[in-house]
């Protein structure tokens, strides 16, 4: 028999094999614009590459979709609400039952492409992104003829009408579900726009409505860069626009939306506090901590980038972090053994690396990965934690989008309060103690559209998500989610 | 009896629960419906309107309160406004040039108004609310809490109604309000202030203003402390201002788009999803297993 210290060093010396999903998906070498049910070519002709961020290999050109094209897509959509919104809810609950039930049939198909063209591991993407999807589609399909009880109306409430949809690219297809699911579902028509990198698997979706036979013009998708999302969000023909992105360009579009009657609902930044006291389950919180900032490479609004320990148990969180930090495999991401991927983009890596230099100048401690080197080519960021933070630090108060987390202590609930409150965000917080008493004081006094107790990062259809102050206003989930695609 | 308000005064304005002038030292008449001359009251300066809100902001009296104990001190304050409905209903005769049923009528919707709010403390949250359930092991729900501080800016008329279906809403979910009061009747304001500083209601939960409404709005769509501003009988410049000065900050706007909304419309006035807006909702997760 083995002793402990013998066991630990064969565990040590034990190598993962990789094991690279092995599904190949084909991709069009080109991509048109999705309108009137059909891929277009732009009119400008104007293209862009897609590439793979781990290896910086061309996967296709993506239409730029111009102003012309966007105002296109608009009329198709608008075209299409007259017939749409009148469609009897119980067929229009099968179109979008329908979709579900192929997103789940093409899972495979669909997580690797996320996967490819995102950077994201192939277990997040399989395992969650886009189980969730599927969820999305099935849970709204639902909905459609049961809309008069969602604020206890005598008859069945009207849709807003067509709906700009602007996406960003650390979720793409599960943030074109969130926004097409529910417009869908109440009657609107929707022109979605997804993120400039992240272009593909909105397409295959489009593959999906022709499937389905989803009428044409109820979804069209206009791929481009931001003049694309803008000349959307500032069409004149847009009813509602539904935006998740950063906070600063969706200030942009609410003062684009001012002094029009557009509906106008945002998901937007966040630096959200995760307080862990000294009564907490250890183990579990320290893994919590770990899924709260490195799932998604930290592409995550509601990331959990500011940890708040009880200064009781810092140095032993700070221990457990960086030992379990260290079995952090980043990497391919098409391989099932890898945590953490590929970064998004060039331009998103030059951006958490200004801020990993701007915490080395403010005088803050980097804990960083020591393992495996990276790859040569494609975006990489070691997931990594900084001690020695202090509130006016940059990486303490404004959003990475990387696997970067800043960790404080506090002494007390109330420090911990103030402090977690103070921000100019809101979306969500995470609080970890086993006493009960306290976990429904610190969720209720927390300032964020969610608390995740004792857990972090979980989502579902059924649970409405939104930020409070500037981490933006309307929910997406849930009976509360609907209320943004309904008119009063 | 003849009609005469007996005014010899200049208006106060009503901040953290007291009644200081405003600092700025200004006045503007205040004109009867025959356009004469009655009184003063003050225009409130952008100084006013950062103290209102700082006292808004630090009293933290009515956001702690229980639901059912903010029902109780709203039933007080309704209780309070009965007892001057005399006062309200002179001063919409002289000042809105009601006649006296007119004025009668619209005192007591306002009155009843409020009493529908009080009893909407203690139970929109259930309607707008809800237990989430999600596929895993977790105990979800959705709660509603007041959104903050909470910019109301009154119609010039209905005086009094206008005004109570505009505060009763986000005051009965818990928010402390910086109210902008008519123009041209500021005072049913007035005597709302006086209401309050006699009842329960904690200083500093309704702050009141009077004065040139034009001057305040670009400052209060700005001003980072106000997290949400409802109001009616605004112009479409007057919206677009508050549009445009909200794009920073993303304070949330709800304005009454109708040039002459029917505040005596009821069913639309006291349902649960007025109050909703000017709440956030806030879902908690929590893994459950043993």
């Amino acid at each position: 028999m083995m002793d402990s210290t013998g066991i630990e060093n064969q565990l040590q010396s034990w190598e993962y094999s990789e094991a690279p999903e092995s599904t190949t998906v084909d991709i069009d070498q080109e991509h048109g614009l999705f309108i009137d049910g059909e891929f277009q070519a732009p009119s400008g002709g104007g293209s862009f590459w897609t590439i793979n961020p781990s290896d910086e290999q061309q996967l296709s050109r993506i239409a730029r979709a111009d102003e012309d094209d966007v105002s296109r897509a608009v009329a198709s959509s608008r075209a299409a609400l007259k017939k749409w919104r009148k469609t009897r809810p119980s067929e229009r609950a099968k179109y979008l039952y329908r979709i579900a039930r192929r997103i789940q049939e093409r899972a495979r198909e669909l997580a690797i492409l996320e996967t490819i063209d995102g950077g994201k591991p192939i277990k997040e993407s399989r395992d969650i992104d886009i189980p969730l999807v599927a969820q999305h589609f099935f849970y709204h399909a639902g909905w459609c003829d049961k809309l008069r009880y969602v604020s206890g109306t005598r008859e069945d409430p009207n849709p807003i009408g067509v709906c700009g949809q602007i996406i960003p690219w650390n979720f793409p297809l599960l943030m074109a579900a969130w926004k097409l699911a529910p417009a869908l579902a109440c009657g609107n028509t929707c022109v979605l726009k997804p993120a400039e990198t992240t272009s593909l698997t909105a397409l295959r979706l489009a593959e999906i409505l022709q499937e389905v036979e989803l009428p044409p013009g109820v979804v069209n998708i206009v791929t481009g860069d931001g003049t694309t999302g803008a000349a959307l969000a500032e069409h004149g023909g847009v009813d509602k626009v539904a935006f998740t992105g950063s906070t600063e360009v969706g200030k942009r579009i609410a003062a684009a939306c001012a002094g029009t009657k557009k509906r106008l609902t945002l998901e937007l930044g966040g630096k959200s506090p995760n307080i862990i006291f000294a009564d907490a389950s250890i183990d579990q919180a320290v893994e919590g901590i770990i899924a709260g900032i490195y799932f998604n490479q930290g592409h995550v609004c509601c990331a959990g980038s500011r940890l708040f320990v009880e200064e009781s148990i810092l140095d032993e969180v700070v221990d457990r972090l960086e030992h379990r930090m260290q079995s952090l495999r980043v990497g391919d991401p098409l391989d099932k053994n890898t945590d953490v991927g590929a970064i998004n983009s060039e331009m998103q890596l030059a951006t958490i690396n200004r801020y990993l230099n701007a915490a080395h100048t403010e005088g803050a401690t980097m804990h960083s990965v020591n393992g495996s080197p990276l790859p040569d080519r494609g975006f990489w960021c070691s997931p990594c934690f900084f001690t020695d933070v202090h509130p006016s630090h940059t990486i303490a108060r404004e959003e990475i989008f990387g696997p970067v987390l800043a960790i404080m202590s506090f002494r007390t609930p109330e420090e911990a309060l103030v402090r977690a409150n103070n921000t100019p965000y809101g979306l969500s917080a995470g609080v970890w103690t086993d006493k009960g008493s306290k976990i429904f004081e610190i969720a209720s006094r927390l300032r964020a559209g969610v608390v995740w107790c004792n857990t972090y990062n979980k989502f579902d259809a059924a649970s409405p998500f939104g930020g409070y102050k500037e981490s933006g206003f309307g929910r997406e989930g849930g009976r509360q989610g609907l209320r943004a695609y309904l008119s009063h | 009896m003849a009609q005469r308000l007996e005014i010899t005064k200049t208006y106060k304005l009503y901040i953290g629960g007291k009644f200081p002038r405003t600092e700025s030292g200004r006045s503007i008449p205040l004109h009867d419906a025959k356009d004469r001359v009655i009184a003063h009251v003050c225009n409130a300066s952008r100084k006013d309107l950062r103290e209102s809100v700082e006292a808004a902001r630090s009293s933290t009296g009515w956001a702690s309160m229980t639901a059912y104990n903010r029902g109780q001190v709203m039933y007080r304050l309704a209780e309070m406004l009965e007892g001057k409905s005399g006062e309200f209903q002179q001063s919409l005769q002289v000042i809105s040039g009601l006649t006296a049923a007119q004025a009668r009528r619209q005192v007591e919707e306002s009155i009843d108004r409020l009493i529908c709010f009080a009893g909407w403390t203690d139970k929109f949250a259930q309607v707008t609310g809800s237990h989430n359930p999600v596929a895993g092991p977790y105990y979800n729900f959705t709660v509603a809490e007041p959104t903050g501080v909470v910019a109301v800016i009154c119609p010039d008329e209905p005086a009094l109604l206008g005004m109570i279906s505009l505060l009763a809403a986000p005051l009965c979910a818990g928010n402390t309000i910086v109210l902008v009061a008519s123009e041209t009747n500021p005072v049913p304001a007035v005597l709302l202030a006086e209401a309050c500083a006699t009842s329960d209601v904690p200083g500093g939960t309704i702050n009141i203003l009077t004065g040139r409404r034009s001057e305040v709005l670009e400052h209060i769509a700005e001003h980072r402390e106000i997290n949400a501003i409802g109001g009616a009988g605004l112009n479409s410049r007057q919206r677009k201002i508050l549009q445009e000065g909200v794009a920073e900050n993303l304070k949330r706007v709800h304005l009454v788009e109708e040039t002459n909304p029917d505040f005596s419309d009821t069913d639309a006035w006291t349902c649960p999803w007025n109050i909703e807006q000017f709440t956030e909702m806030k879902t908690i997760w929590h893994p459950s297993s043993t």
